[in-house]
């Protein structure tokens, strides 16, 4: 390639340089929209296929409901409100039993992930135990939090918070570690102490680990908030999923997916926005 | 007062032994005797990997040594002091701070208030010519501002003793003569007594008054040869002068003997 361009007049290469780019950018734009087009048309087409099956009876609607009959569901609920009272209060209420199980997940998580990577000592002795506690399948503790807390919000919470823990918890036990050891060195040499070298610089440099961690650990907290609905509840969408199954109304069980799915979604959402803005000393992503 | 007399720097028989991952021992530092008097640029130099950056981490107390004493003007070194500065090999600048607070991040650690360390900050990034830089990331800056960022982060706290860890060698050669010559501008308004360990020959004389040859690893002192070229240098015209070339000369067969010893071992190990 390179001859080639080294033979270009100069002038001419001057020349076609704008429209090169041009033309460069109007390919980019083009992919893009072909991108987009072609998804919306694969979602098209299996919701398509899934409805002209089931109403052929291909598939049974009975157990696999249509796309058309979830969006009714869904509308009803809008409209009508659900068997349990209005759907904005069941959101309401999943969400912010998995919110405040994901925050007091997270911070046990950093300060104990933070901790035990900063004293050793403390690392020593505690990880053995921390290994059996990670080694329990922890969704199965749900009951027994609805035993211990009852019907309310805290069972929920509690189960969101052990699915938290410890992704949050290794994570930032990790980070700890892994702190560039210079800069440690480098704090130490400037005057820091070892609180300020814990505050100022590892929790800095952990902060990516965290934050990797964070984007798993939501989804937890939403399935620790779900299933200890579904186990035993008053309100929320778990036990919206509950009733459904119950009435052998598939599509109930599939609208409340399609909610929990958009409410993950925009959790996700918030959570890069945030993100973007704590790491704007980072070099990947767009500069300036 | 006995500590007005005695050396900025002073290592008596200092060793330092390692353990390994593999459960043996590594002997990086052996019965090291050592120098340094007040305001005096001292180069240490040696074949790669011989034990110098350790000399260094045992002068900040960073490390404590195995055996001997290490003391600095007079008493013996317990901790980091808050005499020493340390630029290291390796970029150590606050990814996540900016310039500017980088810079004040000594100030800051030792209590200073933030308008007072803000203020010394500015001052040190205008000497070292990034005053306009104050509100970026390292990772904005290229690899010769970032040095100059922790040149400035390490002046500002005054140091008494400058230990300096091969710090240009990741810059590339123009870049590398143009912050010796910035280093030495910035070294002579402080008076402070430096080690700068290196193993590029041309760089230590060029900046030191005295020339420390290593012998290969373990490394102790072979050999002391006193710099008498004038003062101020610039350190691209100074490596022309006859003087210069006589005195290169003469360390090179000190120290050549060291890197091909060094060298020997390293064919022995890979065959």
């Amino acid at each position: 390639m390179s001859p080639d361009t080294l033979s270009t007049p100069v002038v001419e290469t001057a020349k076609t340089a704008p429209d090169r780019a041009r033309s460069r950018a109007q390919a980019a734009r083009r992919r893009k929209t072909i991108v987009f087009a072609v998804r919306v048309l694969l979602l098209v087409a299996v919701l398509g296929l899934w409805e002209v099956l089931s109403r052929a009876k291909v598939i049974d609607p009975f157990n696999f409901s249509m796309p058309s009959k979830i969006w009714d569901q869904i509308w009803t609920w809008v409209t009508h409100g659900t068997a349990l009272g209005p759907l904005g209060e069941q959101i309401w209420y999943t969400l912010y039993e998995a919110l405040l199980g994901w925050v007091i997940g997270v911070i046990a998580g950093v300060v104990f992930g933070i901790a035990l990577g900063r004293i050793a000592f403390l690392a020593d002795v505690l990880g053995p135990y921390i290994k059996v506690l990670n080694s329990i399948p922890r969704i199965v503790l749900a009951p027994i939090f609805v035993i211990w807390f009852g019907l309310g919000a805290s069972s929920k919470v509690a189960s969101a918070v052990v699915l938290v823990f410890f992704p949050v918890f290794f994570n930032a036990f990790q980070g700890a570690r892994e702190v560039d050891r210079n800069l440690v060195a480098n704090a130490r040499i400037l005057g820091a102490s070892d609180r300020r070298v814990t505050l100022q610089v590892v929790i800095p440099s952990a902060t990516s680990w965290i934050f990797t961690s964070l984007h798993v650990s939501f989804g937890f907290a939403l399935i620790g908030a779900i299933v200890g609905e579904y186990i035993g509840a008053t309100k929320g969408i778990g036990l919206l999923v509950a009733q459904s199954q119950g009435t052998f109304n598939a599509a109930g069980v599939y609208a409340a997916m399609t909610i929990l799915a958009v409410v993950a979604l925009a959790a996700e959402g918030l959570l890069t926005f945030a993100e973007r803005r704590i790491f704007r000393w980072k070099p990947s992503g767009s500069d300036s | 007062m006995s500590t007005d007399t005695s050396p900025a720097i002073e290592l008596r028989g200092a060793s330092k032994i390692f353990k390994t991952p593999s459960g043996g021992l590594h002997t990086a530092v052996r019965d090291l005797d050592l120098a340094v008097g007040r305001g005096e640029f001292v180069a240490v130099v040696g074949p790669t990997g011989c034990g110098k950056s350790t000399t260094l981490t045992l002068v900040s107390g960073l490390e404590e040594p195995s055996e001997g004493e290490v003391l600095v003007a007079g008493e013996p070194v317990a901790g980091v002091g808050d005499k020493v500065g340390f630029v290291f090999q390796q970029d150590a600048t606050f990814p996540w701070r900016t310039v500017l607070s980088n810079v004040m991040a000594g100030p800051r650690f030792r209590g200073v208030p933030k308008a007072e360390a803000k203020e010394k900050a500015r001052a040190w990034l205008a000497k070292v010519g990034l005053a306009a830089f104050e509100d970026r990331y390292p990772h904005q800056l290229s690899g010769g501002q970032r040095k100059r960022v922790a040149l400035a982060a390490t002046f500002v706290n005054d140091p008494e003793i400058l230990l300096m860890d091969e710090p240009f060698s990741a810059l590339d050669v123009q870049t590398r003569a143009l912050m010796s010559d910035e280093l030495l501008e910035l070294w002579e308004g402080t008076g402070a007594s430096v080690v700068f360990v290196t193993h590029d020959l041309e760089e230590s004389i060029a900046l030191a008054d005295k020339v420390v040859v290593m012998t290969a690893g373990p490394a102790t002192v072979k050999q002391v040869f006193e710099i008498d070229l004038p003062r101020p240098r610039k350190v691209e015209s100074v490596r022309l002068e006859p003087r210069f070339i006589e005195i290169y000369r003469e360390i090179w067969e000190s120290l050549g003997e060291e890197v091909r010893i060094t060298r020997e071992r390293g064919a022995a190990h890979v065959a």
